[in-house]
């Protein structure tokens, strides 16, 4: 336990924080003519510390060995199983950026290494054993995060975007430090095993009440940053809002970095009072799924719609939680892995939508008969809607078929039957845009050529997504499993 | 053949030629995707040629161990066969059917050889999980071939169907997740054999029930099909009511009933009740259609309603009628929305009114249609006759009252198809530019003259057809006859007569009648 080997364990954090500090310095001296460097060198940073922390998902470390600095930090198989998927969608979020933003004339090097601490407070935030360290990477996160909403400057929405994003994201932050106080008052410390142990002492003459109140306010804290509803209202608004690679990264690495985050806090600290907090999520996954799905109908904007679209695939990822089992943990982190590719997928072509002059276009009529036009582009999009539909043969239907496989395990299969039900109202959206895309005449409006980087990462997103995908489900199963397997 | 994987080579074949209509001009994909259903139909003659009548249940069986949670496991008996020799039949022609279609023939051709895979790959999977995958993704060509190509009200039609279809199949989705953590394993010969607790077998059955009762359809679930017929393209048509619908009943067979013999027999009564009414109620409001797919997409509920109550007597005869009845429909309502097509690319209308006195200036047409029409009526001869007699006699023994009500079925089924040919084919030419339409040409004839043969093959020799089911369907009988309830009908074996007795005796009454 002594400092190298908690040192040693943080090593990805350290590049990450390192390369972040040594780039704002550059960008600082040098300005906005080298960011496309700066953003090919943090693209570097991120892949290097996938690479770190790859081996402890394939070993699937996990118990004392993995914890450092006395416990506070956890770097076990679940956080590696999370962090890769944040690094991979932060580096989404910068390989897609500079097209965008160098024609709006607003790249700045400032993008890269906002992007580079937001992933370091999300890799603390998965990891994070503790109260104050799960705070920590909670803030420096968003705290980037809000910078990020409000990038474009002259935009009024993107300005918007962030400001709405701050308010009631420093709101939900507030509930979340009160569920802690409370928590903490109650059980006498911020430890996550502590507070298990505290817990499962009250198990036997009931729960207090304050402490109840604590698991309440830290759970609707957390549900305002995974955006299940009823706490989603800011998503919509901030998705359209922010320049569409910051909405791309929202979307995707936030995503993953708070659910992984409910997840350690609800089955490792509140693991010996599952009751407690079971309807809760019960409640909030039916919600988000049954929101998300009728919000999204009458959406026109594409960006909005997506944004309805997660809120929705929360509410499913959430009935694996609402399992409560090893089982459906895994279903979890399989659902997430899936997500990530179908989500980034989503927001390239959205960014690969513009008009001959090069705008973008967000107006689902002006997509009318793209499959004309843009043959590959439509298709992709098409394949990407299904997939979120959870239409098999696509790659998306397997990340609901283990949630659901999980709540029937689990003895939920009310649950089920009423969340997969549900997921017909969804389905009634993602084939609106497909008939938009296919069964229209022809706007043509959105013409313009798209960037080889878009295309490449459109292209792969796409073939993760298509039924060859299920060659993955053995790999992604053992792993997920393996994570899994830490948090229990 | 032995460890050829043919099937896999069936499933990929469609696959690999719809890519390449993808990329082709397109007369170039017309040309692909011919050669590619004709050569699958040969790899399905191939297969039936090679299938052992009387052999293993099982066949031509693969297996690859894939996936997490389910496998690549394919294998068919008897009944698979049949569907997937209908199948593979019927594609060919429907790529004949689809000269009408004049824009974006390469994607067309492409959602059409999809869809075959699916097909096939539904009626070949051995692993309840492959199966729900390929029986739902059958929604996304299904989707698009309505949307794309279809009719004027296109888009209402294509949502429907799809939603409709979707909503009933996903909560089969949350009952076979039950039923794989019950019995622990996805294999489907071991769930067909596996005993379910009678308690649960009510719900698994009812979301089954749930999920094949839209895709069949029965009333009153059935309301997407007639707008589905009506906007898809004639291919489309010809493909839904050729084969998806059949999945249902091949769902009823495959799982329904081996799966949960008791739930099933408890539930009689309901697919009886929903049965009886089918048959009647849409047999009446086919009458009164005045557009040709419509009154020929409602004759389908109704005969898909004689093919549930033969599935649910429990006895051979019924199982049997059903399974023919589903071929016979799946040639017979195929060859009809050929024939509403042939004289629909001549006149762009589905109003009978617009028609009239065919047989005068079409002659080879009227004589194809006449035919398909008494094989949708049931005349002996004919393929529709071999499946309805054989249901009729299986649910005789089971109930005489559902037997009465059905039976309408076929009387009530004579008044629509004669009314509806009689008012396209005979009587005055008062129609000026219908009386002008030219006769069948070749590719005309190459579409239905195949249907026709196999049409009366079936009608005259059924046995070709009934010998490799016989074995899968006799396992099937000894299944569920622990549940098999009893008779209203009260048959009773006579004692026959020494043959020698009774021909003296009509010989003693023939001299007496003489004196």
């Amino acid at each position: 336990m002594d400092l190298m080997h908690s040192l040693r364990l943080i090593a990805p954090e350290q590049l990450l924080s390192v390369s972040g500090l040594i780039l704002l310095l550059v960008a600082a001296w040098s300005g906005a003519k080298v960011a496309r460097g700066i953003t090919w060198v943090a693209v570097a940073a991120l892949a290097a510390a996938a690479v770190m922390v790859a081996p402890t998902l394939c070993a699937g470390v996990s118990g004392a060995a993995s914890e450092a600095f006395f416990g506070q930090f956890k770097a076990d198989a679940f956080g590696a199983f999370a962090k890769l998927l944040i690094f991979a969608s932060a580096g989404a979020a910068l390989l897609v950026a500079p097209v965008f933003f160098e024609r709006q004339r607003a790249m700045r090097a400032e993008y890269p290494v906002l992007v580079l601490f937001a992933t370091l407070g999300m890799s603390i935030m998965v990891s994070a054993n503790n109260l104050m360290t799960l705070y920590i990477g909670l803030e420096l996160n968003s705290l980037a995060a809000y910078v990020l909403a409000a990038f474009l400057r002259r935009d009024d929405r993107s300005a918007e975007a962030g400001l709405k994003y701050f308010v009631l994201g420093a709101l939900a932050s507030g509930i979340l430090l009160f569920g802690m106080s409370l928590v903490y008052g109650f059980t006498g410390t911020t430890s996550f095993a502590g507070i298990e142990a505290a817990l499962a002492q009250g198990s036997g003459g009931g729960l207090s009440t304050g402490a109840l109140f604590g698991i309440v306010f830290v759970l609707a804290g957390l549900a305002f940053k995974i955006s299940a509803a009823p706490f989603h209202m800011w998503t919509p608004d901030v998705y359209e809002g922010a320049p569409t690679p910051v909405t791309l990264f929202f979307a995707s690495a936030p995503k993953v970095a708070a659910m992984a985050l409910t997840m350690r806090v609800a089955l490792d600290a509140f693991g010996s009072q599952v009751v407690a907090w079971q309807q809760i999520v019960i409640v909030l996954a039916l919600m988000s799924i049954v929101i998300g799905a009728l919000g999204a109908i009458g959406q026109q904007s594409i960006k909005r719609l997506l944004a309805y679209s997660s809120i929705n695939n929360v509410g499913f990822i959430l009935i694996g939680l609402a399992a409560a089992t090893e089982a459906g943990a895994a279903a979890m982190l399989v659902y997430l892995a899936i997500y990530v590719p179908m989500t980034i997928g989503g927001f390239v072509a959205v960014l690969m939508l513009k008009d001959a002059e090069g705008n973008p276009v967000d107006n689902l009529a002006d997509l009318a008969g793209l499959s004309r036009e843009r043959k590959v582009l439509a298709l992709c999009l098409a394949m990407i809607m299904f997939s979120l539909a959870g239409i098999p043969p696509l790659f998306g239907f397997w990340g609901k078929f283990v949630v659901f496989q999980a709540a029937v395990q689990a003895d939920l299969i009310a649950l089920a039957a009423i969340g997969i039900a549900a997921s017909v109202i969804g389905a009634f959206y993602y084939l609106k845009v497909v008939k938009v895309l296919y069964f229209d005449e022809p706007a043509s409006k959105a013409l313009g050529k798209s960037d080889w980087i878009h295309q490449a990462l459109l292209f792969l997103c796409a073939l993760a997504i298509s039924p060859i995908g299920y060659l993955l489900t053995k790999p992604l199963g053992t792993w997920a499993k393996a994570a899994a397997a830490a948090l229990f | 053949m032995e460890g050829f994987p043919i099937l896999s080579l069936m499933l990929a074949l469609p696959l690999v030629a719809a890519a390449i209509c993808l990329f082709v001009s397109d007369s170039q994909a017309r040309t692909v995707a011919l050669v590619a259903t004709l050569a699958e139909f040969a790899l399905g003659v191939l297969l039936w040629l090679n299938y052992d009548i009387g052999g293993a249940q099982w066949q031509f069986t693969e297996r690859l161990p894939l996936f997490a949670g389910f496998e690549w496991k394919l294998g068919i008996d008897g009944i698979a066969l049949m569907l997937i020799m209908l199948s593979v039949f019927l594609m060919p022609i429907c790529v004949l059917a689809s000269r009408s279609i004049e824009k974006r023939v390469g994607e067309y051709m492409a959602a059409f050889l999809l869809m075959e895979t699916l097909m096939i790959g539904v009626f070949a999977a051995q692993d309840l999980f492959l199966f729900y995958i390929m029986f739902e993704a059958g929604l996304i060509p299904m989707y698009l071939i309505i949307g794309i190509w279809g009719g004027a009200n296109r888009i209402y039609a294509s949502y429907k169907f799809f939603l409709y279809t979707l909503l009933g199949s996903v909560l089969m989705l949350i009952a076979m997740l039950w039923m794989v953590n019950e019995a622990g394993t996805t294999d489907i010969p071991t769930l067909m054999a596996y005993d379910f607790p009678v308690e649960a077998q009510k719900w698994l059955w009812l979301a089954f029930f749930a999920s094949f009762a839209v895709k069949m359809p029965m009333w009153p679930v059935h309301t997407w099909l007639p707008d589905a017929h009506v906007q898809a393209p004639t291919a489309g048509s010809v493909i839904l009511a050729g084969v998806l619908l059949k999945m249902g009943g091949y769902g009823f067979i495959r799982f329904s009933l081996p799966m949960f013999p008791e739930a099933s027999a408890e539930f009689a009564w309901l697919v009886f009740a929903l049965s009886m009414i089918g048959v009647v109620y849409t047999s009446l409001v086919a009458l009164v259609q005045s557009d040709m797919k419509k009154l020929i997409a409602y004759s389908s509920v109704a005969h898909m309603a004689i093919v549930t109550i033969g599935l649910f007597a429990f006895n051979v005869q019924g199982l049997e009628g059903a399974m023919v009845v589903m071929l016979s429909h799946g040639l017979v309502s195929g060859a009809l929305f050929l024939c509403v097509g042939v004289i629909y690319d001549r006149l762009h209308t589905r109003e009978i009114d617009r028609y009239g006195g065919l047989s005068i200036n079409m002659p080879y047409y009227a004589l194809f249609f006449m035919l398909f029409t008494m094989a949708s009526v049931g005349l002996p001869g004919t393929s529709g006759f071999v499946g309805e007699f054989l249901a009729l006699a299986g649910i005789y023994q089971v109930s005489t009252w559902v037997t009465a009500v059905c039976a309408t079925g076929i009387i009530l089924g004579a008044a629509y198809m004669l009314y509806l040919y009689w008012r396209i084919a005979f009587g005055v030419q008062k129609n000026a530019d219908a009386a002008a339409m030219p006769d069948l040409s070749a590719r005309e004839w190459w579409m239905l003259a195949p249907i026709a043969a196999a049409v009366l093959w079936m009608g005259v020799y059924p046995e070709s057809f009934l010998a490799p089911m016989r074995k899968d369907i006799a396992a099937l009988d000894a299944r569920v006859a622990r549940a098999k309830p009893d008779g209203d009908s009260q048959l009773k074996l006579g004692k026959p007569k020494p043959a020698g007795e009774a021909k003296t005796e009509a010989h003693a009454k023939a001299l007496g009648g003489a004196h």
